[in-house]
């Protein structure tokens, strides 16, 4: 029998790394580019028309995480399946050491400092968390996901992580871990009694979070809870981030217009408030327009989730596209206060270099399950070798 | 077996994916929502709350900044500057231009000499300030260290010179009591206006500078200037300009208020009014020993105040508006006044044998052995105090207080001056409400004198001259000629600005004295000064038609004890300054067609006659030379000056 035939049967094809390329989805990738390209127009603005010191470095981090992404996309899922374990663990020896060098280092510490990048472990762990849940449920059949000892261990996979972010302390993160584990878990098929158990456990358990949140932690709920106590402290961002975008109205000031950004009443405009800036100079017609972008992506990324062959595939594709969804989500909502100011960037979009690493990695992943979507994965693993 | 685990594994795999998609789609719907709940919000905020939000900012962006109005000048009644504002020189250094502060500091303090407390003070404000923001290094830089600091400028980064205004007073110590001076603004200034609030902004604390504050302050321009978050200007929007103070013109001679001043300094502490009698001009008002108004603007020293505060000859205080006195003998004219209009005749005559008994005490006359007969113009002329305890003792002490009053004695009589103080005019109803005492028949005969409880001012004693001269018109005294029209444009370049003042049109309430009885008032004052046994005769202004008529009077600060005087030690100049009497003296000239009044008080000077009339003679000389109430005024200066040589 041919490759082709094999295809067409759509019995775990062998790819050619030709055909792997003309499988991928082109329309994703332009969308890719589309966003980024959004991303640099606003660097600029942000540096009142010039391309230092954002906008430059942006997109040669976006051209080389392209490379990734394709690279990312093209590598046969099997590889990926089989080194997720290692991949999640690894992160989590990150975690743990940036915890180590921030207890040396006297004080905390997000990153760790490879010359070229400084890595946040945490943004890694989003990705690795996905890979490893992926990897643990494909082998899971429905029967066994429905039994509690089998849950023991995702359980405790999302725990560690989740525990060494907030202990960092990364409030934003965490939850972003928990909440994107969840869907995984949800979407694996844990039934939903038990959901609504932990749902009423952790209504429990918030008065005891909140005795462990740090000062600022607890401001940063509070301020966000009722913004106008305190205007000129933590309030001032939620405050000139509303500001900002109210003040562009429908159809925004124009670009490099932006009073608020470029008279710096906004604060961390190239990074965390990027979809402020542009919904100052845009106007709400703007906003829209770029989350109607990021409503395609996730479109992409759940239609891949669906269309894939194997649990592995669904799985990642449906983990890493919540998680994206996760970082817009929480990032929009946060610039126009409707959830507290956490450190979440907006993919391809905010000024970064380790959560431009994790986006095009998780894009590379997602489009990696498009390539390989025929594929079939055992339950018990891949047998033929690699 | 293989097929049935495919089989198995093939069904395990489809109920995974039903379940998989099924709830992957429930997310989307999720998802879905939330992201309508983003959509919402940004509707809400751009298109429903835009309007409050682009006011906010614009809030943000817009800073008003408002431009402090020129202040405006106090002149002189010839236009002559009593208070200017002048170019003040400062350095400036801004931190972010400078780069290394230290070193330019260094380079500065070659050129021209920083003081070691200065830079602490600028390391201070450097710590504070932003890195934008300009901080004086010095200020009122002379002329050479501006055109030294120019031609290093090269070496000197971030460093400018800056010019301000400060408030100038030419005549310094000479007018400081009557322009006054300005000064930082204090808690208890701050009326809401926010022309206060600016750093450095200065008001009138005292004088002329503090009753035209309004006048002479204008009001603020505005400048809306673009802002960034950290408050640096980006550019300036709009500007409204603020309409600069208006100039104050007031009724002294400067050139006569400063040999007034001069010739006072002559004595230890004195004070003299010249008033123009017609229509209350103040011509010169001095007060010995005066101060510097400039440290006050620029800031005293704790030193500098407690040395001002704590002078016993209390500079601050202007003695001839809020120093009181006992009038002494220059009371003398009320009595007869009030004498005259009560019906006793002129030609009334008591015997003066030095003394006059009244109850168990003795009242005694300045002269030991008595005047002898004595009528009323022979008793003025030489003073006696017999005559006028007599004719006191007859008219009741409220005839005479009623007198007093009309004649301005008693009470504030008005000047534009801050500070003004009314002395008191005693009456019985005022001693029983004062001191819960009865009236004593002696204390009228020690009020017919001057002495006891009567006290008042220079100023007030001024203005009684002054109604006695001009036929009892009841003349109110003033400073102020007036403030240039608003739009001063042609003021500040005119040759006289203060001739753009319209003299006012006065009408004054007449006294109701009967003429005759002030004519014969006044020709007693004429023999005081020139007659041949007048109390002043040594002072008499010999230029025909420039003649001066006059009134002594000493007032003791202390009771002169019958041991003392039976001893014979009453010489004032046996005794310690501060025990000494004090001198006084009004005058009016010209004798035929009064025009200037004044008054003189010297502060424990002895006699009136001996240290008081012949300030008052060269006074009266000096005010006739320049003729400042007279219409050809320009001619007049230049007579007194070609004279003057």
């Amino acid at each position: 029998m041919s490759v082709l035939s094999d295809i067409t049967l759509r019995s775990n094809p062998e790819l050619t790394l030709g055909q792997k390329i003309w499988q991928m989805n082109w329309g994703l990738v332009l969308l890719v580019l589309l966003l980024s390209a959004i991303g640099c127009a606003m660097l600029y603005s942000a540096a009142n028309g010039n391309v230092e010191p954002w906008a430059e470095r942006q997109a040669i981090r976006f051209g080389l995480g392209f490379v990734l992404m394709i690279s990312v996309a093209l590598i046969d899922i099997r590889l990926w399946f089989r080194l997720s374990y290692p991949f999640y663990f690894l992160a989590l020896g990150l975690l743990v050491a940036v915890d180590v060098m921030g207890e040396i280092g006297m004080g905390a510490q997000r990153w760790i400092d490879l010359k070229f990048i400084q890595l946040q472990p945490s943004e890694v762990m989003k990705v690795a968390l996905v890979l490893g849940l992926a990897r643990y449920f494909h082998g899971v059949t429905y029967e066994d996901v429905g039994r509690p000892q089998y849950l023991l261990i995702p359980l405790l996979m999302v725990a560690a992580p989740a525990a060494l972010v907030l202990k960092q302390p990364d409030l934003g993160t965490a939850v972003m871990l928990i909440l994107v584990a969840g869907g995984l878990f949800f979407c694996a098929g844990v039934r939903i009694w038990k959901f609504l158990l932990v749902g009423a456990g952790a209504l429990g358990v918030i008065p005891i979070v909140w005795q462990t949140l740090h000062e600022y932690q607890k401001a940063r709920i509070l301020t966000f809870l009722d913004p106008d106590t305190d205007p000129l402290g933590t309030g001032y961002h939620i405050l000139q981030s509303k500001i900002a975008l109210g003040s562009g109205g429908l159809f925004g000031k124009g670009y490099l217009q932006g009073s608020q950004s470029h008279l710096n009443f906004l604060p961390e405009k190239q990074t965390d408030f990027i979809f402020t800036m542009l919904g100052e100079e845009f106007g709400m017609v703007g906003g829209l327009a770029l989350l109607g972008l990021y409503t395609l992506l996730f479109i992409y990324g759940f239609a891949i989730a669906l269309r894939s062959r194997n649990h592995y595939g669904r799985l990642l594709a449906f983990g890493l596209t919540l998680n994206l969804f996760l970082y817009v989500f929480i990032n929009v909502a946060m610039v126009m206060g409707l959830v507290p100011v956490v450190g979440v960037p907006l993919p391809l979009i905010s000024y970064g270099g380790t959560a431009m690493l994790a986006v095009m990695i998780s894009l590379g992943l997602v489009i990696n399950v498009y390539v390989h979507r025929d594929l079939r994965i055992p339950r018990r693993g891949p047998r033929d070798q690699l | 077996m293989a097929e049935r685990r495919k089989n198995a594994d093939r069904n395990e795999e489809a109920s995974r994916y039903k379940v998989f998609s099924r709830r992957a789609l429930l997310f989307g719907g999720v998802q879905t929502l939330m992201l309508s709940a983003l959509a919402g919000r940004m509707y809400y905020l751009q298109v429903l709350q835009s309007d409050q939000y682009s006011l906010l900012a614009e809030d943000n962006r817009i800073n008003l900044r408002l431009l402090p109005p020129p202040r405006g000048r106090i002149i002189d009644r010839f236009g002559v500057p009593l208070a200017v504002n002048e170019q003040n020189y400062r350095v400036l250094i801004v931190e972010e231009q400078a780069r290394d502060v230290d070193g330019t500091l260094a380079l500065l303090d070659q050129v021209i000499e920083i003081d070691q407390r200065d830079i602490e003070r600028i390391k201070r404000e450097l710590g504070r300030k932003r890195g934008f923001v300009p901080i004086t290094v010095q200020e009122n830089l002379t002329w050479k260290q501006v055109s030294q600091l120019e031609v290093n400028a090269p070496d000197l980064p971030g460093v400018s010179i800056d010019v301000g205004q400060t408030r100038h007073y030419p005549y310094g110590a000479a007018m400081s009591h009557l322009v006054g001076y300005v000064g930082a603004v204090s808690e208890r200034d701050l009326t809401g206006e926010p022309l206060l609030e600016l750093p450095g902004f200065r008001i009138g604390k005292n004088g002329a500078e503090k009753m035209h504050e309004n006048q002479l302050r204008g009001s603020a321009g505005a400048s809306q200037v673009e802002v960034n978050a950290i408050g640096r200007i980006i550019k300036e929007v709009d500007r409204q300009e603020g309409a600069p103070g208006r100039d104050v013109v007031l009724t002294i001679d400067a050139g006569l208020q400063t040999y007034t001043h001069q010739r006072l300094m002559g004595e230890r502490s004195a004070s003299a009014v010249i008033l123009d009698v017609q229509n209350g001009e103040v011509m010169a008002l001095a007060s010995t020993p005066s101060y510097d108004p400039t440290p006050f603007n620029t800031g005293l020293t704790g030193q500098q105040w407690s040395d001002l505060v704590n002078d016993p000859l209390s500079p601050l205080s202007n003695k001839a508006i809020s120093g009181t006195y006992a009038p002494g003998s220059t009371f003398k004219m009320m009595v007869a006044l009030a004498a005259l209009e009560d019906g006793i005749s002129a030609s009334h005559q008591a015997w003066c044998p030095g003394h006059m008994t009244l109850g168990n005490h003795r009242f005694h006359c300045w002269k030991r052995y008595g005047h002898g007969w004595m009528g009323m113009h022979d008793a003025i002329e030489q003073s006696c105090d017999v005559y006028f305890y007599d004719i006191a003792r007859k008219l009741g002490v409220d005839k005479i207080a009623a007198m007093s009053r009309r004649f301005g004695l008693g009470a504030p009589v008005g000047l534009d001056l801050p500070g003004e103080r009314g002395g008191v005019i005693p009456t019985r109803d005022w001693k029983l409400a004062y001191m819960g005492e009865a009236w004593q028949g002696g204390e009228t005969l020690v009020t017919a004198i001057g002495q006891g409880f009567v006290l008042t001012t220079p100023l007030q004693l001024a203005v009684m001259a002054a109604r006695i001269a001009n036929g009892g018109k009841a003349v109110v005294p003033r400073i102020t000629r007036g403030i240039l029209p608003g739009d001063a444009g042609p003021g500040q370049n005119a040759e006289n600005p203060a001739e753009l003042v319209q003299p006012q049109v006065l009408e004054f309430t007449e006294l109701g004295v009967d003429p005759r009885h002030l004519e014969i008032v006044r020709a007693a004052m004429d023999g005081v000064v020139n007659g041949a046994r007048g109390t002043a005769r040594g002072s008499a202004i010999k230029i025909e038609g420039w003649e001066m008529a006059g009134k002594t009077g000493t007032s003791q600060v202390r009771r002169i004890s019958a041991a003392e005087r039976a001893a014979g030690v009453f010489k004032n100049e046996d005794l310690p300054w501060r025990r000494r009497d004090h001198a006084l003296f009004v005058a009016y000239a010209p004798l035929a067609a009064p025009r200037y009044a004044v008054s003189v008080v010297v502060e424990h000077g002895g006699g009136g006659s001996t240290a008081a009339a012949p300030i008052a003679r060269d006074l009266l000389v000096e005010t006739q030379l320049r003729d400042p109430a007279g219409g050809q005024v320009l001619p007049k200066l230049a007579e007194a000056l070609k004279a003057e040589g």
